[in-house]
């Protein structure tokens, strides 16, 4: 975390102004601009290169998916974009601005959610207390926002009370999702968020995923369950160790064979069973 | 339980077929002294030896097992053992239909307490009537106790009172393990003494002690933001060895920059005086005019910190508390609350020094060793991090004993009763004396098991005791 920052401090912050006025000359020339958008992002962990410098996109109202193995890079991906890395090179842009080297607790404000690897609630708050904290940017939570969350996951209303470090897995993951919810989010960057979930709850949380695209929040999706992923995404991308290898319409990577052999087999199969 | 988490430790390669069986049967059979039961029974035949030493004949030079042999087979401690059984005997064998009539009670809400409690949440008006007579008592305790405790109160209860609730925004809310907080003390001290004029060294224009109580704050908010600027962002561990080596320079500073601080022999510091023209006064020998100010900088104090723990600040505190990242990921700007958190600790820790220094009218570098920042950390934990009330009775509780120690023990043994109290403290009641409620709850989950599933990527230290170093 701390040399995260540092890069961001040094590198990030003075190149915002300055490239700022091509984007939006781009952003003005051009059709509407994605979303967000990678540009030929490089990420470093000191002298490691997490990310060689890949590009992605995601337009309003879609779900993206970003698949990959483990130590891909897929968090990494998700970390630049929700403003926890600086990248050492290449740009992230929302609708067109430049806003790579602002803060994570920053871009909340600019409307982008991000549910962590590993769910990370507040573990000795309560499940009203973590939602509330997701709606921190708020003066106060909105109400509306919060029955949504209940009504999407009525099992968080159910232990509205009930701390959340004694939620099982599944319940920490909805609260997880649904804390993110509550900073109305245009764009939802989800990780990982079957992980560890019986094949049930995952259809749960995915028909839930399912939903609140219907309600109008993008959602881009990194998924180890790649059928899954595929179904529910309208494009997709594969990720291979820093490097994006592939990138299309989710349909044709599902029936694209190499995807097929490298990431469904396994899958495929263990549902049948 | 302890049983088969025994089993599963030992699995690895692991015996084989009826010896596997013998290892396991073995392994699951509980010793009975290892009974909750009869460690109790132990622990509490332990305060009967403590009790009885302390209680007893006191050490000689010439002998040091005197006291020992005095005490071990006179008849103080047959009293001593016999009450602890007496104790004993009843917590263990007469307690269930204590225990049962008890909750039977609670959960019809009839018992005697429970009916009071739930008029205590109700009433606020109630509350507002209790804490007027908690403070009116305050108010008026000098006036009951004798010179000497008026002495304690002044000069120990109600400065470490300060620093203990600046402490606890910076341990207990924002959970950072400061210990060099007396390194603020001594900067508010010393900005006293050398505004007052005090020093060697001639300030640009001399200061009334009140008027330095802002600039000390200003110092340690500055100092405070020095330190916490770079090193804010390191974790736990490396951010106590950071204070500490902050509080080892500030400490040498005062002790070997004699020409401008005095240094161990110390420099003379003015009291507090007002002078409004119409009105003046000068606080003197008197210890109460003293504790009725410093009455006033807590209640002062307590009462921005009260708030501030309710408002916004309190809520993002205890997030970054919890998990730094998904605090960041919900909009907390976690650098410069903890930040934050750092500068109002630091600061309050400067208003102590300044009011130390103009009460005790000298001060010198022996004042502020480290072994004062542990103290300091040492009461919030007793009474409970994080909890205002819990702090307070704490540093009470711990001065208060020493010194009522001091007409029973030899003086140079008080401290080692004190780190008694503290083991047994940590042993069985880790979450302190009074303990905020989140507290509590994180107890809770200890004992159900539950505390490493709550924070399966948070780095591997598992939630299990209060007492537990925050990080
Ligand atoms: N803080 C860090 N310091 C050093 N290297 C890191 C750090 N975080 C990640 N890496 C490395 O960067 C690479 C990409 O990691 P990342 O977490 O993005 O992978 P991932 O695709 O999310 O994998 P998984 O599916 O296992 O979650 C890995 O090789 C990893 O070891
Ligand atoms: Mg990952």
């Amino acid at each position: 975390m701390s040399d995260r920052n540092d890069h961001r401090t040094t590198e990030g912050a003075g190149r915002v102004s300055t490239e700022k006025s091509t984007a939006t000359a781009s952003d003005a020339a051009g059709a509407e601009a994605p979303l967000l958008e990678l540009r030929d992002l490089h990420v470093f962990y000191g002298a490691i290169e997490a990310l060689k410098g890949i590009n992605l996109s995601v337009r309003t109202g879609e779900v993206v998916a970003l698949l990959g193995a483990n130590g891909a890079g897929k968090s990494t991906t998700l970390q630049t974009a929700s403003g926890m890395i600086a990248p050492r090179q290449g740009g992230v842009l929302l609708h067109g601005e430049r806003v790579d080297g602002i803060a994570s607790h920053e871009l909340v404000r600019f409307g982008i959610g991000h549910v962590p690897e590993g769910r990370r609630v507040f573990a000795r708050m309560s499940v009203l207390e973590n939602l509330h904290m997701g709606a921190y940017r708020f003066k106060r939570p909105d109400p509306r926002d919060l029955e949504r969350v209940f009504h999407l996951f009525p099992r968080l209303a159910e232990r509205r009370k009930q701390v959340a470090g004694t939620l099982s897995g599944g319940e920490q993951q909805m609260l997880a999702i649904g804390r993110a919810l509550m900073g109305k989010p245009e764009l939802l960057l989800l990780d990982e968020p079957s992980m560890g979930l019986a094949p049930l709850i995952v259809q749960q949380i995915f028909d839930i995923l399912k939903e609140i695209n219907e309600q109008g929040t993008t959602l881009l999706l990194v998924e180890q369950n790649a059928s899954r992923a595929l179904q529910l995404a309208n494009r997709g991308y594969v990720l291979e160790t820093g490097e994006m290898v592939m990138e299309g319409p989710a349909g044709e990577l599902l029936a694209d064979p190499r995807i097929r052999a490298a990431y469904l087999g396994e899958h495929v199969e263990a549902e049948h069973s | 339980m302890t049983a088969i988490d025994n089993t599963s430790t030992t699995g690895a390669p692991g015996p084989t077929g009826s010896k596997r069986a013998a290892e396991a049967a073995r392994l699951r059979r509980t010793a009975w002294y290892s009974h909750p039961r009869f460690k109790r029974l132990v622990a509490l035949m332990g305060v009967a030896l403590v009790g009885a030493q302390v209680t007893g004949e006191q050490g000689t030079n010439r002998d040091i097992f005197h006291a020992l042999r005095e005490n071990m087979t006179g008849p103080g401690l047959w009293l001593w053992v016999g009450a602890c059984l007496l104790i004993w005997v009843v917590r263990e064998f007469l307690r269930a239909p204590v225990a049962n009539a008890w909750s039977t009670a609670r959960r019809a809400g009839t018992g005697p307490a429970e009916r009071a409690r739930t008029v205590w949440r109700r009433d606020p008006r109630l509350r507002m009537l209790a804490l007027t007579a908690l403070l009116v008592f305050l108010v008026v305790l000098p006036f009951l106790v004798s010179r000497h405790w008026q002495q304690v109160l002044v000069d120990q209860i109600a400065i470490y009172v300060l620093l203990a609730i600046g402490l606890n925004v910076v341990v207990g809310w924002a959970g950072m393990l400061d210990l060099g907080f007396i390194a603020f003390f001594a900067i508010g001290a010393y900005s006293a003494a050398f505004w007052t004029g005090s020093l060697p060294v001639a300030p640009p224009f001399e200061l009334n002690n009140f008027a330095v109580i802002p600039i000390a704050v200003i110092t340690c908010l500055v100092a405070g933001v020095l330190l916490g600027a770079p090193t804010l962002r390191l974790r736990g561990d490396y951010l106590a060895i950071v204070t500490l080596g902050f509080h080892e320079i500030v400490y040498l500073m005062a002790k070997n920059w004699v020409e401008f601080t005095g240094g161990t022999r110390g420099a003379s510091v003015d009291r507090f005086s007002i002078d409004l023209g119409f009105f003046s006064y000068q606080w003197g020998l008197d210890p109460r005019p003293y504790y009725w100010l410093q009455l006033g900088f807590i209640v002062a104090l307590l009462v921005l910190f009260i708030r501030l723990e309710h408002s916004r600040v309190g809520r993002a505190w205890t997030a970054i508390r919890e998990d730094e990242v998904a605090a960041a990921a919900t909009g907390v700007d976690t650098v410069r609350f903890k930040l934050l958190a750092f500068a109002i600790g630091a600061s309050t820790s400067g208003v102590a020094g300044v009011v130390y220094a103009s009460k005790l009218g000298f001060i010198n570098s022996e004042f502020f060793i480290v072994l004062f920042s542990v103290l300091v950390l040492s009461y919030v934990i007793f009474g409970g991090m994080g909890s205002i009330p819990g702090v307070l009775l704490g540093t009470a509780i711990l001065i208060w004993l020493p010194e009522f120690l001091r007409d029973t023990v030899p003086a140079q043994d008080r401290y080692m009763y004190l780190g008694a109290l503290l083991v047994i403290m940590m042993i069985y009641r880790p979450q302190g004396l009074w303990p905020s409620r989140r507290r509590v709850r994180e107890l809770h989950m200890a004992e159900e098991g539950t505390a490493t599933r709550a924070m399966p990527a948070a780095g591997g230290r598992p939630a299990t005791t209060g007492g537990d170093t925050p990080s």
